[in-house]
C-alpha cells in the first residue's frame, strides 16, 4: 500500500480508495459526486483544463511517472496560481530530496510507492532548515 | 566583483552538508544508483573514463586571487596539481576520489565557490562576456543580470527537473564574445528607441548533434520584466519539451518542431499571467548586486615606459598586439593569458600557474581574473604602465604565448584521453595543429582564425561554430575526422558547413594545412580574414584544397 508523506511524517492514505476519478470522467461530463470530488491528473495535460472544476475539487492527484520527470512541478504551481485551494498530491517515486521543492510549488503531500518508502524511512523526509534564493529575491 | 553575502555562504554550506548526507544515504542503500545519479550530477560530479570528474562553477567566469589560489590548493591536495578551464567558463578536475569530494566542496565554500548545477537537467552556470566591465563597447556590465539569474536559478523548485540541461548566455555589447546564440536562452542587453535598457531575448540555440542558432523570441523586454519572462520560457519548455529521447530533449528541438512563432505565442501567454503576479525583485538586493559590479578604482599611471617597451622590445610588442585589446580607458588594457602553449593541452593550468596569475591580478590588475569560453584567462583591468611587468612574469611561467585569436588558440574538448563519451582524440589534434604552425610570426600573418575540435557528436569543442571545425568520429574502430567550414559563434552566428568525406588521424592536420594555404593564396589582402575570405568565395576553393583531384581518382 502506498504511503502518504506530509510535513507531519508518514501516514496511510486517508482518501477513500477508488474515489479519485480519472480526468476523462470530468471531461466527458458524467455525473459527479456532490462532495469529495477528487481527480487523477496526468502530467501531459494543460492545467487550465481543470479550470471549470477548480472550486469544487477537493483533491488533485498529479502523476509523476518518474522522479526525473519534472512536469508536475509546473502543473502544481499553475494550479495554485489559478486559485486552487484544495489538497494537492504528487503521486510517484519521488525521493526525499525533492520533498522541499514539491512543497514550495504547492503540493501538500506525496503518495509514495511502498518500495521507495521502505528504502527511505520517515526521518529522511523530515523538514530540514533550508534557504531559498527565490524567497530572498522576492523580498 | 560580487562578494558573497552571509546568505550565499550559509546556502553553500547547507549544500555541502546535504551532499555529504546524500553520499551516506547512497552508501547505506537508501538511494539507488539511479536515484543518486542526478543528485551527484547537479553537484558537478561525473563518472568519467578513468575516474570521477569534478566540475566547479565559475559564475560568469569571474574570479579573484583568493578564489584562484584556493583552486590551486584544491588541485594539489585532492587532484594532480592542475585544472582544466572549460568552454562554459567552469573548471574541471579530472582525478578526484569520491570520498574526497565533500571535503573539496567545503574548501570551495570557504571562498564562496561551489559546484551547484554544473551538470544535470537544470539551469546551468550562466555565462557572460569575459570582457564585461572592461570593454569599451558595452551598454552596461552584463554580470549584474548574470548574478541575478544565478541567484534566481539556484535550487529553483519548479525548474530543477527539466527535460534536459539548460544554458543561458548574456552579452551587453554589439560584438558577441560570449557565443550567446549557442545557448538555450541568449540575452543581449540593448537600448530601445527611447534609450531605455532592456533585453533582446533569443531561444533554442545549442550545439551537440543537432546544432541550432538561437532565434529571437522578443525584440525588446523591459529590464524589470526579465524574471517572469525567463520563467515563462522555462515553464513552456518544462511542460512541452520532449522527454522520450534525450537527444531530442533540448529547447532547440521544441523550437524546431513547433516553430518560433508558436513558441512565442505560448511564452507570451504564460508571461502575461506570470507578470501579473510578479511583484518585482527586492530593490535593496538588486541595488546590492548592481553595486557589486561597479568599476574598480582606476588609477592614472604614466604610460611612457610602456610605450618605450612596446617600441623597443619585439617580444613584448607582439604579445601586446596579439593578446591585449582596448580597455574602456586608454591607459588600461584587457590582457588575455593564453592557456594554449604550443604543444600543451588547451585550457589546462597548473597550480603554480594559477598562483602566478592570482599574484599578478592582485599586484597589478585590481584583483580580477576572468575565464573565457575560449578557455583562456583574462586580466580585465591592467594599467598599461604595468604591462611590461605582467608580461615578464607570465613569460617566466610559460604563460606568455602570443597567440590569442590565432590558428593555435584552439578550443578542444577533452576527447578520448579523458572522456567516456568521446569517439576520437581531440587534444593531440589541437597540439599537432599548434606545432605545425608553431612560428608566431607565421600565425600573425594567417590572422584571426578559430579552429575548434570535438571528439564526438556532442560537440563540447564547439566545432560547429569554428571557422574551421573538426569533429572526431569512430568509423568501424578507426578515428575519422570531419571538417566543417565557415562556422561563427559571434554576432553573425552561423553553423559551419560540412566540407566532405572525413580524414584519418594522420591526414587531418595536413588537410588543415592545405585549407590555410588555400586561404593565403586566395585572400584579397592580408587584412581579409579566413572567415571573410570564406564568406566571399564560398566553399569551392577550400574543398578543392581539401580534396585534390589526384586523391579523388585514387579513392574512386
Amino acid at each position: 500500500m502506498a504511503i502518504l508523506v506530509t510535513k507531519e511524517g508518514f501516514a496511510p492514505d486517508d482518501w477513500a480508495e477508488g474515489s479519485i476519478l480519472p480526468f476523462d470522467v470530468l471531461w466527458t461530463g458524467q455525473d459527479l459526486p456532490e462532495e469529495g470530488l477528487a481527480v487523477e491528473f496526468p502530467n501531459d495535460r494543460d492545467a487550465a483544463d481543470l479550470r471549470p472544476w477548480l472550486a469544487r475539487l477537493e483533491l488533485i492527484r498529479v502523476a509523476f511517472p518518474a522522479m526525473a520527470d519534472g512536469r508536475g512541478f509546473s502543473i502544481a504551481r499553475r494550479l495554485r496560481a489559478m486559485g486552487y485551494a484544495g489538497r494537492l498530491r504528487a503521486a510517484g517515486p519521488l525521493i526525499a530530496d525533492q520533498f522541499r521543492a514539491a512543497q514550495r510549488v504547492g503540493f501538500d503531500e506525496i503518495e509514495l510507492p511502498e518500495s521507495v518508502a521502505g528504502r527511505q524511512p520517515e526521518e529522511q523526509w523530515r523538514p530540514r532548515p533550508s534557504l531559498s534564493y527565490q524567497d530572498r529575491l522576492a523580498g | 566583483m560580487y562578494d558573497y553575502a552571509d546568505f550565499d555562504r550559509a546556502f553553500v554550506q547547507g549544500r555541502v552538508a546535504e551532499f555529504r548526507d546524500q553520499v551516506e544515504r547512497r552508501i547505506a542503500g537508501s538511494l539507488t544508483e539511479e536515484e543518486f545519479l542526478p543528485l551527484r550530477l547537479r553537484n558537478g560530479l561525473y563518472l568519467q573514463l578513468h575516474a570521477y570528474m569534478y566540475r566547479i562553477a565559475i559564475p560568469y567566469g569571474t574570479l579573484n586571487s583568493r578564489k584562484l589560489r584556493q583552486l590551486a590548493m584544491i588541485s594539489e591536495r585532492w587532484d594532480r596539481g592542475y585544472g582544466h578551464f572549460t568552454t562554459r567558463t567552469n573548471i574541471q578536475f579530472n582525478w578526484p576520489k569520491l570520498r574526497d569530494v565533500p571535503d573539496m566542496m567545503a574548501a570551495l565554500a570557504e571562498v564562496g565557490m561551489h559546484s551547484i548545477q554544473t551538470s544535470g537537467n537544470c539551469v546551468r552556470n550562466v555565462t557572460a562576456d569575459h570582457f564585461a566591465g572592461a570593454a569599451a563597447d558595452e551598454i552596461e556590465d552584463p554580470r549584474a543580470t548574470a548574478e541575478l539569474l544565478r541567484q534566481w536559478s539556484t535550487d529553483h523548485p519548479e525548474f530543477a527537473w527539466l527535460p534536459r540541461k539548460f544554458k543561458i548566455g548574456i552579452t551587453a555589447a554589439p560584438h558577441d564574445r560570449a557565443a550567446t546564440k549557442t545557448h538555450d536562452i541568449a540575452l543581449r542587453i540593448v537600448r530601445d528607441a527611447e534609450g531605455a535598457v532592456g533585453y533582446e531575448v533569443s531561444v533554442g540555440g545549442g550545439l551537440g548533434r543537432t546544432p541550432m542558432i538561437a532565434k529571437t523570441v522578443r525584440e525588446f523586454l523591459p529590464k524589470a520584466e526579465l524574471l517572469p519572462y525567463i520563467e515563462a520560457i522555462l515553464e513552456v519548455y518544462n511542460l512541452a519539451g520532449r522527454r522520450d529521447n534525450k537527444h531530442k530533449a533540448r529547447l532547440k528541438i521544441l523550437v524546431h518542431e513547433i516553430g518560433i512563432d508558436e513558441v512565442r505565442a505560448r511564452v507570451e501567454a504564460v508571461f502575461e499571467e506570470r507578470l501579473a503576479a510578479f511583484r518585482g525583485v527586492n530593490p535593496g538586493l538588486l541595488a546590492e548586486i548592481e553595486a557589486a559590479f561597479a568599476p574598480p578604482a582606476f588609477v592614472a599611471l604614466p604610460t611612457e615606459d610602456y610605450a618605450r617597451a612596446h617600441a623597443e622590445d619585439p617580444v613584448f610588442r607582439s604579445w601586446v598586439d596579439v593578446n591585449c585589446v582596448a580597455h574602456r580607458r586608454d591607459d588600461y588594457a584587457i590582457a588575455t593569458i593564453s592557456l594554449k602553449p604550443i604543444g600543451g593541452t588547451p585550457g589546462d593550468a597548473t597550480a603554480a600557474q594559477m598562483r602566478l596569475v592570482a599574484d599578478l591580478a592582485e599586484a597589478y590588475a585590481h584583483d580580477e581574473v576572468r575565464v573565457s569560453h575560449e578557455q583562456n584567462l583574462v586580466l580585465p583591468h591592467v594599467p598599461r604602465a604595468h604591462l611590461p611587468a605582467v608580461h615578464a612574469a607570465l613569460r617566466e611561467a610559460g604563460l606568455a604565448t602570443a597567440n590569442v585569436g590565432l590558428v593555435s588558440d584552439i578550443i578542444a574538448c577533452p576527447g578520448m584521453d579523458y572522456c567516456s563519451l568521446a569517439t576520437a582524440r581531440s587534444i593531440p589534434i589541437a597540439q599537432q595543429i599548434a606545432e605545425t604552425f608553431a612560428d608566431l610570426d607565421a600565425q600573425r600573418d594567417i590572422g584571426p582564425l578559430k579552429i575548434k575540435v570535438s571528439g564526438c557528436i556532442n560537440a563540447c569543442g564547439h566545432h560547429h561554430v569554428g571557422h574551421i571545425g573538426i569533429l572526431g568520429l569512430d568509423r568501424a574502430g578507426v578515428e575519422n575526422y570531419q571538417i566543417t567550414l565557415g562556422g561563427d559563434a559571434a554576432e553573425a552566428a552561423a553553423i559551419g558547413e560540412r566540407a566532405g568525406p572525413g580524414f584519418a588521424y594522420d591526414e587531418i592536420v595536413p588537410a588543415v594545412e592545405r585549407l590555410i594555404e588555400a586561404y593565403l593564396d586566395h585572400r584579397l589582402e592580408p587584412g581579409e580574414s579566413f572567415l571573410e575570405a570564406y564568406r566571399r568565395l564560398g566553399a569551392a576553393p577550400f574543398k578543392a584544397a581539401l580534396y585534390p583531384p589526384e586523391e579523388r581518382s585514387d579513392a574512386a
